[in-house]
C-alpha cells in the first residue's frame, strides 16, 4: 500500500509499452488515453498511500505526508503533460508508442525520490527519473536540436550522477550508514568528520545538476531549446520536485553540514545568473529555461532558512512553480506548431489579437512568474524571503528581491510582444483542443487557488517540519 | 437600514466590476452588447456606491460599513474593508467617472472591444479596492492591481509611442511599489498583522520594537510608492508621457483617480502611521510639493500639446493636495480632500473633450485649432465652463478646495501660503491661453471649419460632469461634512503632539 502510487504507474507504463507493440495500426489516442488514466489512478493512489504513514521496502522507503505531498505534485504534473502532449504529438507527427510509458516510468522514479530514505536508494530512484527523461528530450527525432539536447543532458547528465554516487560513497565512509536517518543522528551526535563536508559537496553537484541550479546551469538553455516542449514542462517541474525532496531529506533530516554556506553561494548565483541570462533571450524556451535557473535560486534560499518555516516554504514553492510552469509549457507546446518553428519573441506578437484565450491564459501564469499577488508565484517568494529574513539572511534575500525586479522586465517583455505589438508574419493558431484546454484550466486553478488560499498547503507542508522534529 | 447590506455593501462594490468584467468574457463578439453591458454594470455599481455617502454617519470619525474577515492564517491576512469619509468619496468619484469612461469609449474603441470593457472594469474593481482596503497586504495588492490592467490599456488601445508609454509607467510604478512592500513586510515582521488598524494601535503606543530607528527608512519606502504615483515633482517624468499616449478612457481614469491613489495613500498611511516621521520631513516634502506646483504650472503654459498641457496642469493640481496634506491643518487636509474630489471630475472632464476632439481631427496639437468656437459653440460652452472650474473660479469646483489649502498652508507657513497662491494664477494664465488658441479667432484650418458639434452620446457623457462640478462649487458642504470628521481622526496624533509641546 506505501508504494501503491510507484506500483500502479509502473503497471501501467508497461500497459502502455505492450499494448505498443501488439496494436498493428498503433492507435496514439489510445495509448495516451491508457496513461492519462494510470497517471490518475496514480493521483488517486496517492490518497490511499497517505492511510498508511510508516516505512516500507525494508526501511528504505517512508511514506509521510512529505512523500504524499510531492506524489500528489509529480502525478499531477504527469496528468497534465500527458494532456498537452495528445495535441503536441499529432501535430508533430511523432509516434508516440514508448513516450507516455516513459512518461510513467519517469514519474515512477521522481515519486520515489520522495519517499527513498535511503541513499542508494535514491540514486537508482535518480537514475530511473533520470534516463527516462533523457530519451524524452530526444523525441522530436527529425529535429538534430533534439537529438543535440538529448545527447547533451545525457553525458552532462551521468556525469552529475557519478557526482552523486561518488558523495554517496564518501558519506557513507565519513558515517557507516546509508540511511538518512542514521547519518542525521551520527552527524547531529558528535564531531562531523571532514569527510562528511565532501560528501554533502558531491551529493549536491549531483543534485545541483539536476535543478539547474548555477554554476551546473550550463546545460539548461540548449536542453530546453532542443527537447519537446512538453517535456520540457514535465522535466522542469517534475524531476525537480524529486530532487528538490531528496535535497531536502539530504540538508535537514540528514542534518547536511556546510549547508548554510553553500546554499547561500548557490542561490546567489542561480537568481543572479539566471535572471541576466533571461533578459537576452529571443526564444521563448531559452528565455523559460533561464527563468527556470533563476526560480532553481529562489527555491534554494529557502534551503539556507531555518527548517521550521525553510522546508514547507521549500516545498510551497516547488508546488507553486509546477503549477505555472507546466501550464506556460502547455501554451509554447500549443503555440509552437508544426517542428516547433513559432518559438521566438517575434512569432509571440500580436497573439493577444489572434489567440486571446491563450495570451491570456499565458498572461496570468507569467504574472505568476514574476510574482504578482493572488498568484502562487507571490506567497511562494513571499514564504521564501521571509523565511529567509527569520534566518537573518537579509543579504540574500536583497539578492533575491532585486533579482525578482529584474524578472518582472523579461516576462513583461512577453505580455507587451502579444498584446502592444502588431503580428510580423501569419502564425497560425490552432484552436485549443479539448485536452489541451483541460491541461492548462488545472494549472491555472491551482496557480490562483495557491495564491488566493495558500493556507491549507503551506500547513500541510508544515507538517513535515513539525514531523522531523526540529 | 439592514445591517446585512451595511458589512457587504462595500465587498459588492468592489466586486460588482470584477465580477461584470468575468461575464463579458462570455459574451459573443458582438461590439454593441458588450458595450450596453459595460454601462449597465458600470451604472449600476454608481447606484451602489451611493449607499456609502447616503449612510455614511457624518458625526463619527471611524471606519464604517467594515467588514473584517480572516483570510490567510499565515502569513495573518484578514480580508479588511471599511471606508470614512474621506475614502467614501473617493469610491464615488471612482464609480462616477468609470460610466462617462465607457460612454466616451463608445465609438474611439472600436479594435478589440471586448477586452477594452474587460480591462476597463477590472481596474475599476481595482481602484475601488485600494480605497476600501483596510489590511496593508489587501491594499497592496489592489495597488499593483491597477497597474496591469492601466498598462494594458495604455499598451493596446493608445496611439504613438504607446508602448515604452506603457513600459514605463509599469516600471516606474511598479519599482516604487516594491519599496512599500519592504516597509510592508517589516511592519508585518514587527507587530504579526497586516490589518491598518491594529497597526496603527501598536505604532501609538509604542509597542513595536525598533520602531524609532527603522521608521524614517519605512515612511521613505511608502512616501517613494506614493510620491511616485501622485506624481510628486522630481517623479513625474512617467506621467505626460502615460497621458498622451492612453485612449481617453485611460487618461481619465489614470488623471481621474489613479493619481489620487497616492494622496490618498500619504493621507492615510504616512499620516496615519507615521505621523513624527511626516511632520518631520514635512518641510523638504511641501517645497516639492511647490516645485511641482509651479514648475507644472510653467511647463504646461509652453505646451504645444493639448493633451499633455492637461498632464502638467495635473501635475499642478496634484502638487496642491500634497501641500495641504502636509500643512496638517484641518483646512488645508478637508481642502486636500476637496481638490482631490474637484481635480477628478474636471479633469476628468478636460480629458473628455480633448478625446473628442481627437476622434474628429485625430491630433491634439493646438497649432491643429483655432477659432473652433464657430463650428462647435456646445463644445466651446462645455470646454469653457470646465477650464473655468479648473482655473477656480469662485462657485465651481475648483476654488473652494485650492482655496482651502492655501489657507491651510499659510498657517503652516505663510511663504508656502504666497507661492501656493501663485499657482493659481499661472493655471489662469496657460489654461485660458490655451483656450483662447483653440477656440477664439478666425478659424485657421479650412478642415476645422466643418468639424461636428457634440452629439448625443458625446452631451451624456459631459452634462454629469459639468453639473456635478457646478453642484460641487455651489454646496461643497455635501462632500465637506463627511470629510470633515474623517480629517479631524487623521489630525488627532498631531494635535496632540501640537498640546505636547505647548504643555511644554
Amino acid at each position: 500500500m506505501r508504494l501503491l502510487p510507484e506500483i500502479v504507474l509502473t503497471v501501467f507504463g508497461m500497459i502502455v509499452m505492450v499494448l505498443d507493440a501488439a496494436e498493428e495500426r498503433r492507435i496514439e489516442k489510445t495509448l495516451g488515453t491508457v496513461a492519462l488514466i494510470g497517471a490518475l489512478s496514480a493521483l488517486a493512489a496517492t490518497f490511499v498511500q497517505a492511510q498508511y504513514p510508516g516505512f516500507a521496502f525494508w526501511n528504505m522507503v517512508q511514506v509521510d505526508s512529505f512523500s504524499v505531498f510531492f506524489h500528489f505534485l509529480v502525478a499531477a504534473v504527469a496528468v497534465v503533460v500527458i494532456l498537452t502532449s495528445f495535441e503536441y504529438m499529432a501535430v508533430q507527427q511523432i509516434r508516440a508508442g514508448e513516450y507516455y510509458a516513459l512518461i510513467l516510468f519517469g514519474a515512477v522514479g521522481m515519486s520515489l525520490m520522495s519517499s527513498a530514505v535511503e541513499l542508494v536508494l535514491i540514486f537508482i530512484a535518480l537514475e530511473i527519473s533520470s534516463i527516462a527523461t533523457y530519451v524524452l528530450a530526444g523525441f522530436r527525432r527529425r529535429s538534430a536540436t533534439s537529438s543535440e539536447s538529448s545527447v547533451k543532458y545525457f553525458l552532462l547528465g551521468s556525469f552529475a550522477t557519478a557526482f552523486f554516487l561518488y558523495g554517496v560513497a564518501l558519506m557513507f565512509g565519513a558515517t557507516g550508514s546509508t540511511s538518512i536517518a542514521t547519518i542525521g543522528e551520527v552527524l547531529r551526535s558528535g564531531q562531523i568528520p571532514l569527510l562528511a563536508y565532501a560528501g554533502v559537496a558531491l551529493m549536491f553537484v549531483g543534485l545541483g545538476f539536476k535543478v539547474a541550479a548555477a554554476p551546473f546551469h550550463v546545460w539548461t538553455p540548449d536542453v530546453y531549446e532542443g527537447a519537446p516542449s512538453p517535456v520540457v514542462g514535465f522535466m522542469s517541474t517534475a524531476p525537480k520536485a524529486g530532487v528538490f525532496a531528496v535535497l531536502l531529506r539530504i540538508m535537514f533530516e540528514a542534518h547536511a553540514p556546510g549547508r548554510v554556506g553553500l546554499i547561500w553561494v548557490v542561490a546567489a548565483l542561480s537568481m543572479t545568473i539566471g535572471n541576466l541570462g533571461a533578459l537576452v533571450q529571443d526564444n521563448v524556451k531559452r528565455l523559460l529555461a533561464y527563468s527556470s535557473i533563476a526560480h532553481a535560486g529562489y527555491l534554494l534560499v529557502a534551503f539556507a532558512a531555518l527548517p521550521n518555516n525553510g522546508i514547507p516554504a521549500a516545498m510551497f514553492y516547488t508546488a507553486s512553480y509546477a503549477a505555472m510552469n507546466v501550464g506556460a509549457f502547455a501554451v509554447v507546446s500549443h503555440f509552437g506548431g508544426d517542428g516547433e518553428r513559432y518559438v521566438t519573441l517575434d512569432d509571440y506578437s500580436g497573439l493577444g489579437r489572434r489567440s486571446p484565450l491563450l495570451a491570456a491564459m499565458l498572461t496570468i501564469l507569467l504574472l505568476s512568474l514574476i510574482g504578482i499577488p493572488i498568484t502562487g508565484g507571490f506567497f511562494a517568494k513571499f514564504y521564501v524571503f521571509s523565511a529567509a529574513l527569520q534566518a537573518n539572511l537579509v543579504g540574500l534575500v536583497i539578492i533575491g528581491v532585486l533579482n525578482s525586479a529584474v524578472g518582472a522586465y523579461y516576462y513583461l517583455r512577453i505580455i507587451v510582444v502579444m498584446y502592444m505589438r502588431e503580428p510580423q508574419q501569419e502564425v497560425p493558431v490552432a484552436r485549443i483542443p479539448a485536452g489541451l484546454g483541460f491541461a492548462l484550466a488545472v494549472s491555472l486553478v491551482a496557480t490562483i487557488y495557491l495564491g488566493v488560499l495558500p493556507g491549507r498547503v503551506l500547513e500541510y507542508a508544515s507538517r513535515t517540519a513539525t514531523a522531523w522534529g526540529h | 437600514m439592514s445591517t446585512a447590506l451595511d458589512s457587504s455593501i462595500l465587498s459588492l462594490i468592489t466586486f460588482v466590476p470584477l465580477a461584470g468584467g468575468i461575464l463579458l468574457l462570455l459574451f459573443p463578439r458582438r461590439d454593441r452588447d458588450i458595450r450596453v453591458f459595460a454601462l449597465v454594470v458600470t451604472l449600476l455599481d454608481f447606484v451602489l456606491s451611493l449607499h456609502l455617502p447616503v449612510h455614511l454617519a457624518r458625526v463619527q470619525a471611524g471606519f464604517q460599513f467594515e467588514i473584517n474577515r480572516p483570510w490567510i492564517s499565515n502569513p495573518n491576512i484578514h480580508y479588511h474593508m471599511g471606508v470614512d469619509g474621506i475614502s467614501a468619496w473617493l469610491v464615488v468619484l471612482t464609480t462616477f467617472l468609470t460610466p462617462l469612461c465607457v460612454v466616451i469609449s463608445w465609438k474611439s474603441i472600436h479594435d478589440r472591444v471586448k477586452e477594452f470593457f474587460i480591462l476597463l472594469l477590472v481596474m475599476e474593481t481595482a481602484l475601488i479596492g485600494v480605497f476600501t482596503a483596510l489590511d496593508l497586504f489587501l491594499f497592496y495588492f489592489f495597488w499593483e492591481a491597477t497597474l496591469i490592467p492601466m498598462a494594458l490599456l495604455i499598451g493596446m488601445y493608445g496611439h504613438g509611442r504607446k508602448v515604452y508609454a506603457a513600459i514605463k509607467f509599469f516600471l516606474y510604478t511598479m519599482i516604487a511599489s516594491m519599496f512599500m512592500l519592504a516597509g510592508i513586510l517589516w511592519l508585518y515582521a514587527k507587530t504579526g498583522t497586516f490589518d491598518f488598524v491594529s497597526v496603527q494601535t501598536a505604532i501609538r503606543s509604542g509597542q513595536v520594537e525598533g520602531f524609532v530607528t527603522a521608521a524614517p527608512w519605512i515612511f521613505l519606502g511608502f512616501f517613494i510608492a506614493f510620491a511616485v504615483k501622485v506624481p510628486l515633482f522630481p517623479f513625474h517624468t512617467w506621467l505626460p508621457d502615460a497621458h498622451v499616449e492612453a485612449p481617453t478612457a485611460g487618461s481619465v481614469l489614470l488623471a481621474g483617480v489613479l493619481l489620487k491613489m497616492g494622496t490618498y495613500g500619504m493621507l492615510r498611511f504616512s499620516l496615519g502611521l507615521f505621523p513624527d516621521q511626516s511632520r518631520s520631513n514635512a518641510s523638504w516634502i511641501m517645497v516639492l510639493a511647490l516645485i511641482g506646483i509651479i514648475y507644472g504650472a510653467l511647463v504646461a503654459m509652453v505646451q504645444p500639446n493639448l493633451k499633455k498641457l492637461i498632464a502638467y496642469s495635473s501635475i499642478s493640481h496634484l502638487g496642491f493636495v500634497v501641500l495641504g496634506i502636509f500643512s496638517f491643518t484641518p483646512a488645508g487636509l478637508d481642502g486636500a480632500t476637496f481638490v482631490m474630489l474637484a481635480h477628478g471630475v474636471s479633469t476628468g472632464a478636460l480629458f473628455m473633450l480633448a478625446g473628442i476632439l481627437y476622434e474628429r481631427r485625430h491630433t491634439y496639437e493646438i497649432a491643429d485649432f483655432g477659432g473652433l468656437a464657430t463650428p462647435m459653440p456646445v463644445y466651446a460652452t462645455f470646454f469653457l465652463f470646465i477650464t473655468l472650474a479648473s482655473v477656480g473660479l469662485p462657485l465651481l469646483n475648483g476654488f473652494i478646495g485650492e482655496f482651502l489649502v492655501l489657507s491651510g498652508a499659510f498657517r503652516a507657513r505663510a511663504l508656502y501660503g504666497v507661492l501656493g497662491a501663485t499657482g493659481v494664477i499661472w493655471s489662469a494664465c496657460y489654461l485660458l491661453w490655451m483656450y483662447q488658441r483653440v477656440f477664439f479667432g478666425k478659424v485657421t484650418h479650412s478642415v476645422n471649419q466643418s468639424l461636428p458639434d457634440l452629439d448625443g452620446r458625446e452631451r451624456a457623457a459631459l452634462w454629469p460632469a459639468a453639473i456635478v462640478t457646478l453642484v460641487m462649487g455651489v454646496a461643497p458642504l455635501i462632500w465637506l461634512n463627511a470629510i470633515d470628521p474623517a480629517v479631524q481622526s487623521a489630525l488627532t496624533p498631531f494635535t496632540l503632539l501640537a498640546k505636547k509641546a505647548v504643555g511644554r
